[in-house]
C-alpha cells in the first residue's frame, strides 16, 4: 500500500424505531453536518462522496438522489452510491482515495425499515428463481443458521441469550443505541431464535470521513489508520454452504492483515445471536477481545448504515485512546453471505 | 405544525425471468414432478441445480436424476407463517438434502410440530396439485420414513420445457413524507402553495424537502407562494398514458410561481395547445375535493419577460 488513510471522523443518529416525522434527508442532514463539523471540513472541501442505501427499504425511489439534498452537491461534486451497506461505499472510498484522486471522503449510510416490513423487503435480496417465490424472510434464514450451529454442538440457547444480553448490556452505554440494558428474551420468533436473539428493527444514519496521509494528522488528533481492508462473498445458494461456518469472513480478515497481530476490539456486523458465534470462530477471537462495546447490531441496527457503523465505532475507539488496535467487520446478504474485514490502527502513544 | 402525514403505499409488480438451459430443465422437471441436479467435474451433484460451479465458475450442464426423498440438514420452526409462503398452517423451514446430490434444497416442511422435527429426519416432496414450472410446483415437504423410490431415469429433456417464470412481488408500505413535504400537503389542502426558503443562499424552494440541495442545509422558513406563476418551458404530449384521461395533444409546463426559485410543473389548459408559449401567465384551476391543482390556465395577463424567470429555467 502506498498511501496511508485513515477514518478521521465519525457520527451517527439516535436509532429509532420510527421517524415518521422526518424524510431521510432530514434524518440524515444532522449527521453529515455533525462528521463534517468534527473535522472543520465543508461539503466543498471532499474530494469524494460515497454513499450506501436501498430503496426498498422505505419503499421510496431514488431516495438515494434526495438524501443527496443533504450534502450540498453544488458546486457538481465527485459522488456515488452503492445499494448495500454504507461500509462497501467505506470501501469504494478508500480505493478512491488508494489513487490519489481524492485526498478526503465523506462516507454516509441510512436506512428507515419502519415504513414497511424489513424481514418481508430482505426476501427481495433472494435467488429470484428457487428461493424469493417461497418468500423465507431473514428471521427464518438466520434460525436455520442457528440450528444448524446448535446441531453441530458449537452453542446452544443459553449460551445465544448470554450474547444477547452482554450486547445489551454494553448498549447501555451508548446513547444512539435502540435496545438497552435487560431486555427480555421473549418467545420464539422463528425456533430457535427468540426475539431477544435478533436484532430490533429501526431507523438510523451514519457518516464518517476518511482522510489520506499528513491531512489525516492534520484534522485528527489520533487518525484511526485502515491498515488493511477486504471484502469477500459465498455462493448464493444456502443449501451449497456450511452455515456454522463463515470462510469469506475468515478470507477477508486475512486479506487485510488481521492475524498478523491481535486486536484488542472488535465490533461486529451480526445482526443475529448466533453469527456472532460464527464470526468468533471464522476471526479466532478469544476473550482478551473486547466484542461489541457499542452493543452492536443487537443494540441498534439500522439497516444499510449498521455495517459502517461498525466501522466508525471501532474508528471512535481509536480516536479517544480506547484502542490501539481494532477490527470492524460488516456482513450483507442472507446467513453472513457476504463479509468486509477492516483493520485500525492508532499511532503509538 | 400539522401532524405526521401517512399513508399507505404498495409496491407490487410481476418479474418475468428468462430462464438459462439447467433453470429450465430443473423447474420443468417439477413440473413432471422429476427432480434435477447438475453434476460438476469433480463428482457432486447439486440440487437445485445452478448453471455455473459456485467454486470453479466452470459452465454446468450435466442433468442427473435425484430422488425425491431426502434428509433435513437443518430447520426452523415458523409458528407464525408469512404472506407468500408455501403453507399457511405453521411449518418448519428446512434445507433437505436430497437422496443422490450433494447440497441441499430450501422450502417448507409440513409437520405437525417442532417437537416432531429434527435434523436428520427423513422427508418427502408433496407435489402440488397444479404444477407450472416454479419453485412452487413442490407444495412442501413432508416426513416419509419408507425407501426411496425408483427414478424415472429421466435425461433431463422434454417437450414443451418452460423458459421463463413471472414472480409477483409485493411490498407494503406506511408512507409519510417527513417534515417539510408534510407541511406542503397540508398548505395545500387549503389551496394554498408554500414552499421554504434556504437560510444561506435565501432560495424558495417548492415543493420543499427539508433541505437546499444547493448548500446542503435544512430550510424551515415557510412561505408562501403563487397562485400565480410563468410557464419557463413546456412540452406538447401526443402519446394518451393509460389511465389518465385527458384528450391529446395536452402541454406539460414547468411552473414559476411568483416567489418561487424553482419551478414546479403542471399540465396547462384553457388555452389551445399551440399557443401555449414560454413567459405565459397563468394560475391554478381547482376542482371539487382535489388535494392538488388540477391545472393551470392562463390568467390574461401580459406574458412575462424572458430576462424575469430566465434563471428559473
Amino acid at each position: 500500500m502506498t498511501r496511508e488513510i485513515a477514518v478521521i471522523a465519525f457520527a451517527q443518529t439516535d436509532h429509532r424505531r420510527t421517524s415518521d416525522e422526518l424524510s431521510e434527508v432530514e434524518m440524515l442532514m444532522p449527521v453529515l453536518h455533525e462528521v463534517l463539523d468534527r473535522t472543520g471540513l465543508q461539503t466543498a472541501d471532499i474530494g469524494f462522496t460515497c454513499s450506501g442505501s436501498s430503496d426498498y427499504l422505505a419503499g421510496r425511489a431514488f431516495s438515494f438522489t434526495l438524501a443527496l439534498d443533504g450534502v450540498g452537491a453544488w458546486p457538481p461534486i465527485s459522488e456515488s452510491h452503492v445499494e448495500t451497506d454504507g461500509a462497501w461505499a467505506l470501501y469504494e472510498a478508500w480505493t478512491k482515495l488508494l489513487t490519489g484522486e481524492a485526498d478526503t471522503a465523506l462516507v454516509y449510510a441510512y436506512g428507515k425499515s419502519s415504513p414497511g416490513s424489513v424481514r418481508d423487503v430482505l426476501t427481495r435480496q433472494l435467488d429470484p428463481y428457487y428461493v424469493a417465490p417461497l418468500w423465507p424472510d431473514s428471521v427464518a434464514l438466520a434460525a436455520l443458521q442457528a440450528q444448524a450451529l446448535i446441531d453441530a454442538g458449537e452453542t446452544d440457547e443459553p449460551a445465544l441469550a448470554a450474547v444477547a444480553a452482554r450486547s445489551r448490556a454494553a448498549g447501555q452505554d451508548n446513547p444512539h443505541a435502540q435496545l438497552r440494558g435487560s431486555v427480555p428474551h421473549g418467545d420464539y420468533l422463528v425456533r430457535p431464535l427468540r426475539t431477544g436473539d435478533c436484532p430490533p428493527v429501526g431507523d438510523g444514519a451514519a457518516a464518517v470521513i476518511l482522510a489520506a496521509g499528513e491531512r489525516a494528522r492534520a484534522l485528527c488528533a489520533r487518525p484511526a489508520w485502515i491498515r488493511g481492508i477486504d471484502h469477500r462473498i459465498e455462493a448464493h445458494s444456502l443449501g451449497v454452504r456450511d452455515l456454522t461456518d463463515s470462510p469469506s469472513t475468515r478470507l477477508a480478515a486475512e486479506r487485510a492483515g488481521a492475524f498478523d497481530r491481535p486486536v484488542d476490539t472488535a465490533e461486529l456486523h451480526a445482526p443475529f445471536t448466533a453469527q456472532e458465534i460464527v464470526l468468533r470462530k471464522a476471526l479466532r477471537l478469544d476473550d482478551t477481545v473486547c466484542v461489541n462495546p457499542s452493543g452492536g447490531p443487537l443494540a441498534a441496527n439500522p439497516v444499510m448504515a449498521a455495517g459502517l457503523i461498525r466501522i466508525g465505532e471501532a474508528a471512535a475507539r481509536v480516536h479517544r485512546g480506547a484502542s490501539d488496535r481494532a477490527l470492524a467487520h460488516a456482513t450483507s446478504g442472507p446467513c453472513l453471505q457476504q463479509n468486509l474485514v477492516a483493520v485500525l490502527e492508532g499511532d503509538p502513544r | 405544525m400539522p401532524e405526521v402525514l401517512k399513508a399507505p403505499l404498495v409496491l407490487e409488480f410481476p418479474f418475468t425471468r428468462s430462464l438459462g438451459p439447467v433453470q429450465s430443465a430443473f423447474l420443468t422437471g417439477l413440473r413432471e414432478r422429476v427432480v434435477l441436479g447438475v453434476r460438476t467435474s469433480d463428482a457432486r451433484t447439486l440440487v437445485p441445480p445452478v448453471e455455473y460451479d459456485p467454486v470453479t465458475a466452470e459452465e454446468l450442464r450435466d442433468l442427473v436424476e435425484v430422488a425425491p426423498t431426502g434428509t433435513v440438514t437443518t430447520w426452523a420452526w415458523n409458528h407464525a407463517p408469512r404472506r407468500g409462503q408455501p403453507l399457511d398452517t405453521p411449518f418448519a423451514w428446512a434445507l433437505v438434502r436430497l437422496d443422490g446430490a450433494d447440497t441441499a434444497l430450501l422450502h417448507a416442511l409440513d409437520a405437525p410440530g417442532p417437537d416432531t422435527v429434527r435434523t436428520g429426519m427423513r422427508v418427502r416432496i408433496r407435489w402440488a396439485e397444479e404444477r407450472t414450472g416454479a419453485i412452487t410446483d413442490i407444495a412442501c415437504f413432508e416426513p416419509y420414513d419408507g425407501a426411496a423410490p425408483r427414478l424415472t431415469g429421466h435425461d433431463g429433456h422434454f417437450d414443451n420445457a418452460v423458459t421463463g417464470i413471472v414472480a409477483p412481488a409485493r411490498l407494503d408500505y406506511t408512507y409519510s413524507p417527513g417534515r417539510a413535504q408534510s407541511a406542503y400537503i397540508d398548505a395545500l389542502a387549503g389551496h394554498r402553495t408554500v414552499g421554504e426558503r434556504c437560510p444561506a443562499c435565501r432560495k424558495v424552494y417548492v415543493p420543499p424537502r427539508g433541505a437546499c440541495p444547493t448548500c446542503g442545509v435544512a430550510t424551515a422558513e415557510q412561505v408562501e407562494v403563487g397562485p400565480r406563476g410563468t410557464v419557463t418551458t413546456f412540452c406538447i404530449v401526443n402519446i394518451k398514458a393509460k389511465n389518465l384521461d385527458i384528450e391529446v395533444p395536452y402541454v406539460y409546463a414547468h411552473i414559476a410561481l411568483d416567489g418561487a426559485d424553482l419551478a414546479l410543473h403542471g399540465r396547462i389548459g384553457g388555452i389551445p395547445y399551440d399557443r401555449v408559449r414560454m413567459g405565459l401567465r397563468v394560475e391554478p384551476v381547482w376542482t371539487e375535493g382535489a388535494r392538488y391543482p388540477d391545472h393551470y390556465r392562463p390568467t390574461g395577463e401580459p406574458d412575462a419577460q424572458y430576462e424575469t424567470y430566465k434563471e428559473l429555467l
